[in-house]
């Protein structure tokens, strides 16, 4: 039985790996791509218009630190001429005043604003960049003046997670419609600062109970997108809705990727967008039809109800926790897997001084 | 609830977009796609920033030749939930 096969609904377009900041979280793999194999403004602006043509509705511009390409602005005018809802992904390093108005005039439509800390002193740290805190605040200010839609994003682990209120308080503060309060996610750089990153059972209780208290208090007036911490949940992720359902990553040198971290899967290839359509790529490549749909599944997830609601989990967690891309993601309950990620957890609980942060630098 | 006389309206960065690959009207807003129906539709192309939700039901009611009191309802709820979802801003004048 063959596999229907939608059009994708969005794209994340990693324009540059370079990045200001040195966030021990990074989900971005371990080697990161040059600036010397970047793909032209040009090409880039070719990618955006056959993602439209292809169904893609949303573009997501990301990194790396998208603002350290100095042709952002034109990037955005390319997207919105392709007829893309376009969407910055940023920590606000590199963003200007003039920058931002010249996005505006751009037409960029909403700005997502990454946050390390609620304090100068936390941010900084996180971030590995001295004065990166009044920076983006600053920038907060501009975007709020401008108009755009803010939504704020942080990143939550063990150092952080107490400050879940003021992270909130914060978002409201700065005027932003939305939060994420994003749980840290173990793929890439993050996975170096596993041990340091994880936040306590305790503390993963007390965040869902702000979370809880949250929602119905700021209806209308703040949207909380909450991603729990994947290892502590009973069941996984549908990662990416399901692989090569919904969304692709395209990657800084024009890689096109089902997921954010699946070059870290063995035995895949996958195809760059200048070497063949992206059409092609997305309906007849080998790595986007792997795991698409559920055909695919071992035994244990074809006889389970969620079978249809996540899909197996994630293919880069069954990599990295257990070698084996092709086995039920190690968060499910249900999986033989499941042990590793407890022995794992057990380990970590015992651990009796937190190591030091590994900056990636 | 968004009351009768509250003035909804689509705030910047929510937009309606026809979707031609799909043939479908959608709208799009912050990390949000949802795929409108002739309902759907009608209500959010009748959001002008100017009318009140009550104007849009009775100008609703006479465009399907439906009662307005069976129509108010549907329209508050629906875009209440749009609300909720950060997508539509109420203001009262």
């Amino acid at each position: 039985m063959s596999v229907r096969i939608d059009p994708p609904l969005a794209m994340l377009a990693e324009l540059t790996h370079r990045c200001p900041l040195a966030c021990p979280y990074c989900s971005n793999p371990t080697e990161l791509l040059a600036k010397s194999v970047e793909m032209s403004t040009e090409v880039w602006a070719d990618i955006f218009a056959q993602a439209a043509a292809l169904g893609v509705l949303q573009l997501h511009l990301s990194g790396g630190e998208p603002a350290s390409r100095k042709d952002l602005v034109d990037l955005v005018a390319a997207a919105r001429d392709a007829g893309l809802y376009t969407n910055l992904i940023t920590s606000g390093i590199g963003l200007t005043e003039k920058r931002l108005s010249a996005l505006e005039d751009a037409g960029l439509d909403h700005v997502q604003l990454s946050l390390q800390g609620v304090t100068a002193s936390m941010a900084d740290r996180i971030g590995g960049y001295k004065g990166g805190f009044d920076r983006k605040m600053h920038v907060a200010e501009v975007i709020r003046q401008i108009g755009f839609p803010l939504t704020l994003n942080a990143v939550m682990h063990r150092e952080n997670l107490e400050d879940l209120p003021a992270t909130i308080e914060m978002a409201q503060r700065l005027g932003a419609r939305r939060v994420e309060i994003a749980c840290v996610q173990f793929q890439g750089w993050a996975l170096t600062n596993r041990v340091a990153l994880q936040p306590t059972r305790e503390q993963v209780e007390r965040a869902k109970r702000t979370v809880a208290e949250a929602i119905p208090r700021l209806k209308g007036q703040l949207v909380i997108d909450f991603v729990p911490p994947d290892y502590f949940s009973d069941f996984p992720k549908a990662c990416m809705n399901g692989w090569g359902s919904t969304g692709m990553n395209v990657t800084p040198d024009g890689t096109v990727l089902p997921c954010h971290a699946a070059m870290t899967i063995p035995n895949l290839s996958f195809e760059r967008v200048p070497d063949s359509p992206l059409h092609s790529i997305w309906y007849e490549s080998v790595a986007f039809n792997a795991y698409r749909g559920t055909g695919w599944l071992p035994a244990v997830c074809q006889s389970c109800e969620r079978r249809d609601i996540d899909f197996g989990g994630c293919r880069c967690q069954a990599m990295a926790i257990l070698g084996d891309a092709n086995a039920p993601d190690p968060v499910c309950r249900k999986s033989p897997g499941r042990a590793v990620l407890d022995g794992l957890l057990e380990a970590e609980a015992q651990t009796v001084e937190v190591p030091r942060f590994v900056y990636r630098r | 609830m968004i009351a009768a006389q509250d003035i909804a309206f689509l705030p910047r960065g929510v937009r309606t977009h026809k979707d031609k690959v799909r043939s479908a009207d959608v709208l799009l807003g912050p990390e949000r796609v949802l795929v409108l129906d002739q309902i759907g539709l009608a209500i959010l192309s009748r959001l002008d920033g100017v009318v009140s939700v009550a104007e849009i039901s009775e100008d609703l009611a006479k465009t399907f030749a439906a009662p307005r009191d069976v129509i108010e309802p549907d329209v508050i709820e629906y875009l209440t939930d749009l609300r909720d979802k950060g997508l539509v801003h109420v203001r009262q004048d």
